[in-house]
């Protein structure tokens, strides 16, 4: 069972929903936290995980090797991205825009391209509380977070409950992050920024057939119009967490709610329940 | 002319209201959101569309079932996984073009995605370059240049003084996109470790992209420690904090009534926007 937690806008509560959810099933299941906001991870403030191990992550990037190269110009003629030019008797490289996907070297017809790795990131795992955790890292000043993002989602062991946090946004970081996923929670707040953000998020997870539910944070503050739109999409609203000073105040010592406040815990095991019945629901009937 | 980009790291630390509010602030200037994934900027200035743009980028590979022989050679080679049984998953296709190549019976052609629109409309307080990019799609980093290119046309073109643009959230592509060769960013963040941790990564961009950089703690005191420590840790790397903002529900409420916070509420909020602004310019 994969659950990804994703929101459109930022900071609407998704690493406290993922960390909670985690740590609440973390007692009856075999649970996993992979954290896939790979520009800037947040979990393992919360988890404080103890880490067992790492691996670096790379790109193959080419190589040319100007003694074959007869400056033919295929490779920078094949390549989608400007990551390679050919000049009268020189070939540039431009590694940070490369996307590796290895036909300048596969095409080049002197074999004069190699490909070598360029680190993008690094992928640590480890455990706190009984929940097994991985994160990854994007390198300050990198630009393509997806390599790192397959990376990290490689550390998901299928039997396991994994719950997926996802960068904000709607583009390829959460495409990658939610892919694969039997279920997504989409975090948002009760504002015009909330809601606007929120359906870009929906027709995202639609587009991948990903059924989904909302949790609302910050209730209390700004507008009704998100629970319109939910009934009005027939979205369930699977919880409801209301605009409170204390919950903010743990949140930014970096304690996760549910070991700030215990009795949230059987919302979030509640929230589960009613993800799994959804899932099942949808397995047994045929796809839309 | 001045380009001030303002970023954050961590997702909704109040970006979009600041920049709502220096743009009731200041004067001569034009106004663009790179935040092409989510955009939000036009629900507090209230635009009206002059201009809507198709922004074509990036390709996507198609396979001619017709003249496939399902040799299995495209499969092999894609690094990005998006062939499966000699079908091109649009979503994973990253458009690099080696399967069109490599085909040995050229089964399979290549074509331009629809990525999204990009506008130019109207306000009140000066005009607004904004985008959208579509669902699912690729190239941000493209679309965010593209805005940030149409407003510096702008600017050149009315001899503004200012482009005040609301950027994305994270480190990555288009963040790098929306602040490199911009003359100043301008980093809001809040008191929480998270806020903390974060502020650090983006502020590592700005300066792996020689961009200067100032701070906005924003809702400073719902955690004063916190604050101190992002005060402490820009002290010793001689970046100013240019502004500290209350928490205060008036931020919410304007919102909710889509105008900038300054405009609605004369309160502390305000003043503080006014101090910080005169920082920035």
């Amino acid at each position: 069972m994969i659950i990804s937690i994703a929101s459109g806008k930022g900071g609407t509560g998704k690493t406290l929903v993922a960390t909670s959810l985690a740590l609440s099933l973390s007692c009856d299941y075999k649970v996993q936290l992979i954290d896939c906001d790979v520009e800037e991870p947040n979990d393992h403030v919360f988890l404080k995980p103890e880490i067992t191990g790492s691996k670096s992550v790379s790109i193959l990037v080419p190589k040319v090797d100007e003694e074959k190269c007869t400056y033919c110009g295929r490779c920078a003629q094949v390549c989608a991205y400007n990551a390679i030019a050919v000049l009268d008797n020189r070939v540039l490289t431009f590694p940070q825009l490369c996307h590796g996907c290895g036909a300048c070297s596969y095409l080049c017809p002197e074999k004069a391209i190699t490909e070598e790795s360029r680190e993008t990131g690094v992928v640590e795992w480890g455990h706190s509380n009984g929940v097994g955790f991985a994160h990854g890292k994007l390198t300050v000043g990198e630009a393509m977070s997806p390599p790192v993002i397959r990376e990290v989602k490689e550390r998901a062991n299928s039997g396991d409950v994994v719950i997926i946090d996802v960068a904000p946004g709607t583009s390829c970081p959460v495409v990658e992050a939610i892919k694969g996923s039997d279920y997504c929670i989409l975090v948002t707040e009760p504002t015009p920024f909330g809601l606007s953000d929120l359906a870009l998020a929906v027709e995202t997870v639609r587009e991948l057939d990903i059924p989904c539910g909302v949790v609302l944070n910050r209730a209390g503050v700004g507008d009704n119009k998100v629970e319109e739109y939910c009934r009005e999409k027939n979205i369930p609203i699977l919880l409801t967490i209301p605009l409170d000073t204390e919950i903010a105040r743990l949140y930014s010592r970096g304690i996760a709610l549910v070991d700030g406040i215990p009795q949230w815990k059987s919302s979030f095991i509640q929230i589960f329940d009613e993800i799994m019945e959804i899932v099942d629901e949808g397995n047994r009937s045929p796809k839309r | 002319m001045k380009e001030i980009v303002v970023l954050s790291g961590k997702g909704g630390t109040g970006k979009t209201s600041i920049v709502g509010s220096l743009a009731a602030l200041a004067e001569d200037k034009v106004l663009a959101d790179c935040d092409v994934d989510a955009a939000d900027l036009h629900l507090l200035l209230s635009p009206s569309e002059k201009v809507r743009n198709e922004f074509w980028s990036g390709q996507v590979a198609h396979i001619d079932k017709g003249k496939c022989t399902e040799c299995g050679l495209c499969q092999e080679l894609c690094r990005f996984n998006a062939i499966e049984d000699f079908r091109v998953d649009a979503v994973s296709c990253e458009g690099c073009g080696f399967c069109f190549h490599i085909c040995p019976v050229e089964a399979i052609t290549m074509s331009e995605r629809m990525a999204g629109y990009w506008f130019i409309s109207d306000t009140k307080y000066g005009p607004l370059v904004h985008a959208r990019l579509g669902v699912a799609q690729e190239n941000s980093g493209k679309l965010v240049a593209v805005v940030r290119q149409q407003a510096k046309q702008i600017a050149e073109e009315q001899g503004l003084d200012y482009i005040i643009s609301d950027g994305p959230p994270g480190i990555g592509c288009p963040v790098i996109s929306s602040l490199s060769g911009a003359g100043l960013a301008l980093l809001v963040t809040e008191p929480s470790l998270s806020g903390i941790h974060d502020l650090e990564r983006v502020l590592g961009v700005c300066r792996h992209f020689g961009v200067p950089a100032m701070v906005c703690i924003n809702k400073y005191d719902l955690n004063k420690e916190n604050t101190r420590q992002i005060e402490d840790q820009c002290l010793s790397q001689g970046v100013e904090v240019a502004g500290r903002i209350p928490f205060d529900n008036v931020v919410t409420e304007s919102i909710v009534q889509g105008v900038p916070v300054v405009e609605y509420s004369n309160g502390n909020v305000t003043r503080e926007m006014e101090r910080m602004w005169h920082s920035l310019r």
